[in-house]
């Protein structure tokens, strides 16, 4: 994979398909980014699991916060990661030792690793550096363009209504998605 | 998806038709609905606070932001090659939200002694009023841009194709010095739009405009934009408090680390089109995406246009002088050939050999051109800067603004080229 450009089916199909996703470096504080992002996908039926040493045994909007990866007791689909570069590489060895593994592993905005993208590829992990997944759920499902981003996408079907409300629109093309879950 | 699923980038024409107008998500209108509304329905209480919290993407009230006018805001960015944008009431409330954001009282920003008069007055006059000091250096004399820059320095403001003189800006050039500065340059694309020169491809970090002009085009609305063009790096320095440092106002948020590279375009509107309210209303919105439709059609038959007519004010008897950048003898003509190649606009000045009084006397006869306060019209509109537009500058700024007593400005319509050459004869050889 070309880390440099994503094509986009390549970030629809990940986000299309994972279903519980583990947070890695989630900060129990609502102003921070990865809290945006936990709440963000928590609202759009997914999965989500804080993990973050320093919180164990507390709750984040809900969810039991786990000290490590290898602690989380059910399978994880993929693992997103708000730990700097230079710390990412023990938390994708400690992500490809998950079982199952996980599909993908996914490194937020300002963060690459390409030593450790190359191990979890090897492993037959998806990898994804250096962006959110908030605003690339947002740029393809068109929610994003309501803040008048360049969601450098055209298309002559409408968006897609996830069916919980006006204002969250799903990944689907010229299909209704359907709500998964809460 | 045609884009980036293909690994395709559509070419200029696309974007202007379809960028940021998917058909309606609700009724599946493919015109962009004018959504006339004032506030949004929250799904739930805990979207609403999502949505204040800035945590999810959304609308909420039509001062901060509207679905139509999103359509327009997507629909500029995608044509200036920028990150996002944001669509306010006027090209001044643009440049007034800009250094809101990027200026601090006793602050300075360096700006282009070849403006538009009403920015000229703006940044001399308003802008000084809140603290935020000009420091005017020469086009002509590249140089002089990097003496002007100081430890208070936040900014530098240029345009592409000045109003009205015709003069071609080195926007390259000036970007370096701006990028040797560590200040965001920011580009008023107004009179060039994106179909004759991006200025993001020579280093602007923010874009301006007024709608106002040819992005709209035909001369029925009044809206101006500032796009971002995600290339600045906010936090470096720690110079831009409303990007880098917890803003109060949303429980202490840190805009460019959560926004990242289109946190410009959200601190314009969360901070300064939420608090100082220059809002565009939809229907202006909607007929202003609606011209930018045309653009590309519109701007070329604008260009081809005035090059005629400049060609043939040269070889006029009464003329003294053209300043039009497209001409081969004019003094920016290579610029024009770097920055704006398929055509040098349509704007131009011209000198009357009879001073003053012939400017009155071509403005009077001419019956194809409107006398107008406007440029950027399908419409041919003719006005005499000296009494108008540029009549609050001195003398000598009107000169130096290219204004001078004996100059009338032109903007070329896009009628039949013929018929604007002979309304011209008439205005000029009328008794």
């Amino acid at each position: 994979m070309n880390h440099d450009s994503y094509p986009d089916a390549y970030i629809r199909g990940i986000l299309n398909t994972v279903k519980t996703i583990a947070m890695v470096g989630i900060s129990p504080k609502e102003n921070r980014p990865s809290y945006f992002v936990f709440k963000y996908f928590l609202e759009r039926g997914k999965r989500m699991i804080p993990v973050n040493p320093g919180q164990t045994g507390k709750d984040i909007l809900g969810q039991k916060v786990y000290a490590r990866l290898a602690d989380i007791p059910e399978p994880v689909d993929m693992v997103d990661i708000f730990r700097a570069s230079e710390f990412v590489l023990p938390v994708v060895q400690e992500a490809l030792a998950l079982k199952p593994l996980p599909q993908v592993i996914w490194m937020q905005l300002q963060i690459r690793n390409d030593e450790a993208a190359s191990l979890a590829e090897a492993a037959g992990v998806k990898v994804v550096m250096n962006r959110c997944p908030k605003i690339e759920y947002g740029r393809l499902s068109s929610e994003i363009s309501w803040m008048g981003i360049n969601s450098r996408t055209l298309s002559s079907k409408r968006a897609q209504n996830l069916g919980t409300g006006f204002q969250r629109m799903g990944l689907g093309q010229g299909k209704k998605e359907e709500p998964s879950g809460s | 998806m045609i884009m980036a699923d293909a690994e395709r980038i559509p070419g200029f024409n696309t974007l202007a038709v379809h960028a940021g107008a998917k058909p309606d998500p609700t009724t599946g209108a493919r015109a962009t609905p004018i959504y006339q509304t004032t506030s949004f329905v929250f799904d739930d209480v805990e979207h609403a606070a999502s949505l204040f919290g800035l945590q999810a993407f959304g609308n909420i009230y039509t001062r901060i932001g509207n679905p139509t006018n999103a359509v327009l805001e997507e629909r500029v960015a995608a044509l200036e090659g920028g990150t996002a944008a944001l669509a306010v009431a006027s090209g001044h409330a643009a440049q007034v939200v800009v250094m809101q954001t990027l200026l601090m009282p006793g602050d300075e920003f360096i700006a282009s002694k070849k403006l538009y008069g009403g920015s000229i007055n703006q940044f001399n006059h308003a802008f000084k009023s809140f603290g935020w000091n000009v420091v005017w250096a020469d086009p002509d004399d590249i140089a002089s841009f990097e003496a002007a820059v100081s430890p208070k320095t936040k900014a530098i403001f240029i345009e592409s194709i000045a109003n009205p003189g015709g003069v071609i800006t080195d926007i390259e050039a000036i970007g370096k010095i701006a990028r040797k500065a560590n200040v965001p340059l920011i580009v008023d694309n107004t009179l060039a739009t994106p179909y004759l020169c991006k200025p993001i491809e020579f280093g602007a970090d923010i874009v301006v405009h007024s709608l106002t002009k040819f992005l709209g085009g035909h001369g029925n609305s009044i809206g101006g934009i500032i796009v971002d063009a995600g290339t600045f790096n906010w936090s470096r320095d720690k110079k831009y408090p409303m990007l880098c440092e917890p803003r109060p106002e949303y429980s202490g948020i840190v805009l460019h680390e959560t926004f990242g590279n289109f946190a410009f375009a959200i601190a314009c509107r969360v901070l300064g089109l939420r608090d100082l309210g220059p809002a565009l209303s939809p229907f202006n919105a909607f007929l202003i995406s609606t011209g930018i439709e045309t653009l590309p059609l519109r701007m070329q038959r604008h260009c081809d246009n005035a090059l005629a007519v400049a060609t043939w004010l040269a070889s006029r008897p009464e003329v003294a002088w053209v300043s039009y950048p497209g001409l081969p003898s004019d003094k920016y003509h290579a610029l024009a050939e770097k920055y704006v190649p398929k055509g040098a606009g349509a704007v131009m000045t011209v000198g009357l050999k009879g001073g003053f009084e012939a400017g009155v006397k071509l403005v009077s006869n001419v019956k194809l051109f409107s006398h107008v306060a406007n440029i950027g019209d399908t419409k041919s509109l003719i006005i005499h800067p000296a009494s108008t537009t540029h009549k609050q500058l001195s003398d000598a700024q009107k000169v130096q603004a290219g204004a001078g007593p004996d100059v009338v400005r032109l903007s070329i319509g896009i009628e039949d080229k013929e018929d604007i050459i002979a309304d011209l004869e008439l205005g000029l050889t009328a008794k």
